[in-house]
């Protein structure tokens, strides 16, 4: 297995020096959520929200345990639709329109908008069907070549085709934890979604694994706008271009990483991010 | 490898969705259907038998001759028939079930557990026929020579093996309800001192009282409405009595009777057994209900 | 603290001293114990008794036979064929119609009131003795739909009491799916039936299809319904069509019983026996079919 030496993060000092993307804040907006609040029957989750996801970035979501990063996460694809009772107040904007408006087709929201899940989630099927699924129920491709040549492609981009080109055909539930997640990436990269989110994608998974995954996603940003939530903040540091902060439902504060990290405007963000809390 | 098999244009499938919601509703509403038919049919026979019959004579009436030349018309022997075998297949299943929900629940090991789970499990699934066979061919001969004035066709030999079959019904969902109970309540039980014996009998039974209370109920519910073994092994003289040693003949077992014979559609004695059929079931439908609001009500204390 | 001395106080006092109580305890398990050895050697008893009597009439020429007014010379060949028959029958009416209401009911229903009610009828439904299905078989299938004592009234009669059943079995395979599932499914952009089709329903068929086939067993020993629905007791033929007269092995059992002579009681053992084989080997299908289609992860 080939592995890249791991970067390991020394000092903050040090995050500062990287190369960092200066063209982000000229970025164009991809999804701009304004006031967005979100219940569970009676029990607000979320206060407020709002904030803009820049296209072509990594956008990455940090907080203490029951936040709320998840739950927002999952208001962006409207897959807490599927839960009974749920409400939302405030709205969701991509590409400009509203996606809990009347005329809004989920389905294809959601091929629109990927997700990858925290515990990786692949179908008890084979490796080539896994990420065929997707194609096939979204009519994506028009015969058995053009099918194989997308999976090929989608298993290429989530760096996962020299390690399972010889055995498309196998369960996919044979693969280690970090090759299921990275399928579950290939996956969700087959159906061609504009926004990527993921939720906690590397936390159960080991070092080297996650190191994978990290550098897919610093990979994939040129093609693809990313939010990635994540408990563990040096990864925050070290993959994405924004961060935002949350506490009990609310956004603290957002902005570029290295300001966070290095000079943050609230004293609650400051904590937080030196570990005086968490 | 029909790839557009998976998905027609998104403008069709939108319209397709909900055709299947529908359909699939559709199925599920004909269980309500199912229901609607038991009831009307049973009304309008039912119906058309009172025309002729007076309920009250039906009810109170304590001779059921409806062949004779002088039809008697009165329930009550068939009642008390199916009542006998009842009471007596309830003196078997419930405490012996009772008995052998507490020592699953509350004393066996895994090895013991794994003998008599698919024991019961067996004797659960046992066709009815198989057990009016054994009443009537193995129990009866092995009564009459304990009591020898059993006659051939009685109410204690299909009672007891009734009684057999309903005890696995009994034992699994007393177990059920037993383990509902938070462990918990035991442990504080077990700090006293408390024996196994006296944790079970003082704390754990009376805590799922209402789960083992439905469960009885359902037992007898299902004594009521059983048909073979009485049929096979109870015998066909409608009589009021509390003897088990002579022969009676259930609810259940008149219904098989008149059907086996050649009654033609649309006569009284075609008519009764839809009356009969009726009493039944109301009788076990009330039952079932207090049945599942009791458990419903359990399931509330210890959610 | 002195135990010993408050033991003894407690036993002058007339209270429960431990010795007692765990004798009481002792005598309570070997009571519960021997309630259990008497289930188990009823069971032994059944087993040994049908055997016994049976055993020596099971033959090939039984099998294939037909009934005949000689005991020594019947067979229960139209039973047998009459019992596989009606719940292949059966299954046809009942599988389609209870698979889909499970669906509708765990997929679509969720709390909603309709959904409700419904669930509440199929458990009562599941409790109903099967003699009254039987009337209404008789009044809705061979008299109102005009269907006469068939096969097919016979075998709805069935279907609509093993709908409860299915349903419930159904229900707890698709139950057992894990959420996980349908939620990878629905980010990539799927339906909720193409989410159902082609991820829930080939992880759930083991379960279904299992329950199907106990549902169907439990079936397969049903005789007062088909007694009403008109199935007849003396069939000197198999039955060729939906629309044929049949009977079925309880029945055959059934009457042989009721027969006075001893031979024929014989028989009837020995159509016990054709019976539990016949249970026997649908359960053994259902357990391959169940390791055959056990998701083993293959596309």
């Amino acid at each position: 297995m080939n592995v890249a030496a791991p970067r390991p993060l020394t000092s903050l000092g040090e995050l500062a020096a990287r190369p960092r993307d200066t063209t982000g804040v000229d970025a164009p907006v991809k999804i701009e959520v304004d006031r967005l609040s979100f219940f569970y029957g009676q029990k607000r989750a979320l206060h407020d929200i709002s904030i803009r996801i820049r296209r072509n970035l990594v956008t990455a979501f940090i907080g203490p345990s029951g936040c709320g990063k998840s739950t927002f996460l999952r208001t962006l694809n409207r897959m807490n639709d599927i839960i009974p009772g749920t409400r939302v107040e405030g709205s969701i904007r991509i590409d400009s329109v509203d996606i809990y408006g009347p005329d809004v087709d989920v389905v294809q929201l959601r091929r629109r908008v990927g997700m990858v899940f925290q515990k990786s989630n692949p179908f008890p099927k084979s490796i080539f069907e896994n990420v065929a699924y997707g194609l096939r129920i979204n009519g994506m491709a028009a015969d058995a070549s053009e099918l194989a040549g997308r999976v090929e492609e989608s298993l290429r981009q989530a760096a996962l085709w020299d390690e399972v080109k010889d055995r498309l055909h196998e369960s996919a539930l044979a693969l280690s934890g970090g090759q299921q997640q990275r399928l579950c990436i290939a996956r969700a990269l087959a159906v061609r979604p504009e926004i990527l989110l993921m939720d906690e994608p590397a936390s159960a998974l080991d070092p080297i694994a996650t190191q994978r995954i990290e550098e897919l996603v610093y990979d994939l940003k040129q093609s693809y706008t990313i939010v990635i939530v994540t408990h563990n903040m040096q990864q925050a540091a070290r993959v994405s271009d924004y961060t935002a902060f949350f506490w009990l439902g609310r956004l603290v504060e957002f902005d570029r990483t290295d300001k966070i990290f290095t000079a943050p405007a609230e004293t609650l963000t400051e904590d937080y991010v030196t570990g005086r809390f968490g | 490898m029909n790839v557009a098999a998976f998905r027609p244009p998104r403008r069709i499938q939108r319209r397709f969705e909900p055709l299947i919601e529908r359909a699939l509703f559709l199925c599920a509403v004909l269980s309500i259907g199912t229901t609607i038919g038991i009831v009307v049919v049973l009304t309008i026979e039912t119906g058309a038998f009172f025309r002729e019959v007076p309920i009250v004579e039906f009810l109170t009436g304590t001779e059921w001759t409806p062949l004779f030349a002088v039809p008697r018309f009165g329930v009550l022997p068939l009642v008390a028939g199916t009542l006998l075998v009842t009471l007596i297949a309830m003196a078997v299943a419930l405490p012996m079930g009772l008995l052998s929900a507490i020592y699953l629940s509350e004393y066996a090991g895994s090895r013991v557990r794994r003998i008599v789970k698919p024991v019961l499990e067996v004797l659960a699934g046992v066709p009815t026929v198989v057990y009016g066979y054994f009443a009537l061919l193995f129990v009866t001969p092995l009564l009459q020579r304990v009591v020898p004035a059993m006659a051939g066709f009685n109410a204690l030999s299909p009672g007891i093996v009734m009684g057999i079959m309903i005890l696995p019904l009994v034992s699994s969902l007393a177990e059920d309800a037993m383990r509902g109970v938070p462990r918990g309540l035991r442990e504080a039980s077990y700090a006293l001192g408390a024996t196994r014996m006296q944790t079970s009998l003082r704390v754990v039974v009376p805590a799922a009282f209402s789960g083992i209370t439905a469960a009885f109920i359902l037992a007898v519910s299902r004594a009521i409405g059983e048909t073979m073994i009485v049929a096979i092994a109870a015998g066909q003289q409608p009589r009021l009595t509390l003897d088990p040693t002579v022969p009676v003949e259930t609810m259940t077992a008149y219904i098989v009777q008149v059907s086996l014979g050649d009654t033609p559609q649309g006569t009284l004695e075609y008519r009764t057994i839809f009356a009969v059929g009726m009493l039944l079931f109301i009788g076990t439908f009330g039952l079932n209900l207090v049945s599942t609001w009791l458990r419903e009500r359990y399931r509330e204390a210890y959610a | 603290m002195n135990l010993v001395a408050d033991t003894l106080g407690e036993a002058r006092a007339g209270g429960r001293t431990i010795a007692w109580r765990r004798a009481a305890d002792a005598a309570f398990q070997t009571v519960a114990l021997l309630v259990l050895l008497a289930a188990l050697a009823c069971l032994g008893a059944l087993i040994r008794d049908i055997v016994v009597d049976g055993a020596g009439r099971l033959s090939w020429d039984f099998v294939t036979g037909y009934p005949s007014r000689r005991a020594s010379q019947a067979g229960i060949w139209p039973a047998l064929w009459g019992s596989v028959f009606i719940i292949l029958v059966t299954a046809v009416l009942a599988v389609p119609v209870g698979v889909a209401a499970a669906i509708y009911l765990e997929e679509y229903g969720g709390r909603s009131l309709p959904a409700r009610i419904i669930e509440l009828n199929i458990t009562n439904l599941a409790a109903v003795p099967s003699i009254v299905y039987g009337l209404l078989g008789l009044g809705l299938f061979v008299r109102t739909l005009g269907m006469g004592r068939s096969v097919l009234a016979g075998a709805s009669t069935l279907a609509l009491l093993v709908l409860p059943v299915v349903i419930l079995s159904t229900r707890e395979a698709l139950r057992a799916v894990p959420g996980s599932l349908r939620e990878a499914s629905y980010a990539l952009g799927a339906t909720k039936w193409q989410t159902i089709r082609h991820q829930v329903l080939p992880v759930a068929a083991p379960g279904i299809l299992t329950g199907l086939i106990l549902a169907l067993s439990r079936a397969v020993g049903e005789t007062a319904p088909l007694i009403i629905t008109g199935a007849v007791t003396f069939a000197t033929f198999a039955p060729d069509s939906i629309w044929s007269p049949f009977t079925v092995l309880p029945i055959q059992i059934f009457n042989w019983v009721s027969r006075p002579q001893a031979d024929f009681h014989a028989n009837a053992a020995a159509g016990i026996l054709v019976l539990v084989l016949l249970l026997l080997s649908m359960n053994a299908i259902a357990v391959w079919l169940r390791d055959r289609y056990s998701q083993r992860g293959t596309a």
